[in-house]
């Protein structure tokens, strides 16, 4: 792996996906420079979410490609990936913990299984993680004891066990109150500041995204329709973008006669 | 017409999605579990114990009992029907013996793993899914058939013989208790007639049969459980067919096993 790689830390190009026949991702096309915070926008259903699981490999697109760090990641075989995937953090949106295990083994888990590391040391450093975000002193606490809030931090905190590079994030304040989300976005800003990671966020909540946000884009049915600064989106004349930030609910459909033929056909 | 053709095209193809899912899953857990500890990556012993003490050790009393009351009822039924032919006391003793080591033993012994622990590999991977546990792992780079089906296939493999020994021999005293209170029959009496009426053949065959079934158990259970979607109805739906289509794969594949072994003696 090239170290003094200067190019874009996360390139997708032209990624298209199917479930089915239903096409879940449109020749989506995004950059993403290291160090910066990109948030990814859009309603339930618009694959920002898909889009994110593409970059971790959890899917694999039906053409198109990724590359991260100038490596083509969907044409590489699964060993290969494996080498590069400790260097991507995830925060999953239900945190993902492992209910069987403490919090101290869950965030100790890739470093005792993927490092050859002494007990003793993986142990300090799992407190130095859990400490970041703020968690020193449940250590062992079953997942099941503790709040989603603080769920969330720990599963953040296995998502930085390894030091990652690239840190993504899935609804990281979906389910949570106000002030909890924001104290989530408080941490997500100092990771940033300390650490000059790469950061993806996908979320569909405004105050948090201009909060955490470098850039933004914005997704609706499996397209990109807006990328740019918070001050460029909040200028944006696209009418779906304009919708999506001043909250105003979906229309009738507009073509009674399709509305019509959708009801009266089969569904098969 | 074509409604009916659609229909048996889509069952068709979805029982062919089946079959290509368990196959890839064993493919998976095969590699991990016999070749890959040659490449240095050894599987979870820790959590294999753990789960041969939940197949294995927990299940001792329901299958030693169950087995033990189909011993007794396999002595009265063919004591009964024996009845008329005069039959001695040995045929009882061969009639039982030899349908627990054979048949009995394996399937009873399957039926009750099928219900507790391959219902409960559904349940605890299907709910992973839900809760993104297994995207978790994956996303850490920690292969999930690895982590989490290798343990259960070593230990469905290590406890189903043994777990079918003691229904054999839990079987085989029922059919004993019967012969002692009925036909006034010594223990030591009944223990050599039985001795005499089986070959070593009938135990292997029958250890062979539940190597087979701990097989089906745990990958349909674990298929199962990989497979769910959408939620706590889907873990519920995971758990019911995991442990339907593993009883009936079990008896599929014992008919065709008893069959083969019926023809080649």
């Amino acid at each position: 792996m090239a170290h003094d790689y200067q190019g874009p830390m996360i390139r997708v190009e032209d990624l298209v996906t199917y479930y089915g026949d239903r096409r879940i991702l449109n020749h989506v096309s995004l950059e993403m420079q290291a160090g910066e915070t990109m948030v990814i926008l859009g309603g339930s259903g618009t694959g920002k979410s898909t889009l994110l699981r593409h970059i971790i490999l959890l899917e694999r697109p039906s053409s198109g490609h990724i590359y991260i760090k100038g490596h083509d990641i969907c044409h590489m075989p699964e060993e290969r990936f494996n080498l590069l995937r400790p260097k991507i953090g995830m925060l999953f949106q239900s945190a993902a913990l492992f209910n069987s295990m403490t919090i101290e083994e869950n965030v100790a888990l890739p470093l005792r299984e993927l490092t050859q590391l002494e007990d003793s040391t993986i142990r300090i450093m799992t407190r130095i993680k859990l400490d970041l975000v703020g968690l020193s002193g449940f250590e062992a606490y079953m997942p099941s004891q503790l709040s989603g809030g603080m769920r969330k931090r720990a599963g953040l905190a296995r998502a930085l066990a390894m030091d990652p590079e690239i840190l993504l994030f899935d609804e990281p304040s979906a389910g949570l109150d106000p002030i909890t989300a924001a104290g989530i976005d408080t941490l997500i800003l100092k990771l940033k500041l300390a650490f000059r990671m790469t950061i993806v966020v996908v979320t569909h909540e405004l105050a948090s995204a201009y909060m955490i946000a470098d850039r933004l884009t914005v997704m609706d049915r499996g397209e990109i329709i807006a990328v740019g600064t918070p001050e460029e989106i909040r200028n944006s004349p696209h009418p779906r973008v304009v919708q999506f930030l001043n909250r105003v609910p979906e229309g009738e459909p507009e073509d009674a006669q399709a509305y019509l033929r959708s009801l009266t056909q089969s569904s098969s | 017409m074509t409604g009916v053709l659609a229909l048996i095209g889509r069952g068709t193809l979805g029982l062919f999605r089946y079959a290509t899912g368990l196959y890839q899953l064993s493919r998976d857990a095969g590699y991990w579990t016999f070749v890959a500890p040659f490449k240095g990556r050894s599987p979870k012993w820790k959590s294999a114990l753990h789960q041969m003490v939940l197949v294995g050790v927990n299940s001792i009393p329901i299958v030693g009992l169950i087995s033990l009351f189909i011993g007794i009822i396999l002595a009265l039924q063919g004591a009964y029907a024996m009845r008329n032919f005069g039959a001695s006391p040995y045929y009882v003793a061969l009639l039982v013996g030899v349908s627990m080591t054979r048949e009995i033993g394996p399937l009873m012994t399957a039926i009750v793993v099928a219900g507790r622990s391959g219902s409960s590999f559904a349940a605890e991977l299907g709910t992973m899914k839900v809760s993104e546990e297994i995207d978790a792992l994956e996303a850490m780079g920690l292969n999930s058939v690895r982590y989490l089906v290798v343990p259960k296939y070593l230990a469905l493999l290590v406890m189903m013989p043994c777990l079918t020994i003691l229904s054999d021999v839990a079987g085989i005293l029922g059919g004993g208790l019967f012969q002692i209170v009925q036909l006034d029959q010594s223990l030591s009496m009944f223990l050599i007639s039985t001795r005499d009426a089986l070959e070593m053949r009938d135990i292997w065959t029958g250890l062979v049969k539940s190597l087979v079934f701990g097989l089906i158990i745990t990958k349909v259970g674990c298929y199962e459980g990989f497979s769910v979607r959408g939620g706590a109805e889907g873990v519920g739906k995971a758990t019911t067919s995991s442990v339907v289509v593993s009883i009936f794969l079990v008896i599929f594949a014992d008919v065709i096993f008893t069959a083969f072994f019926y023809y080649t003696t």
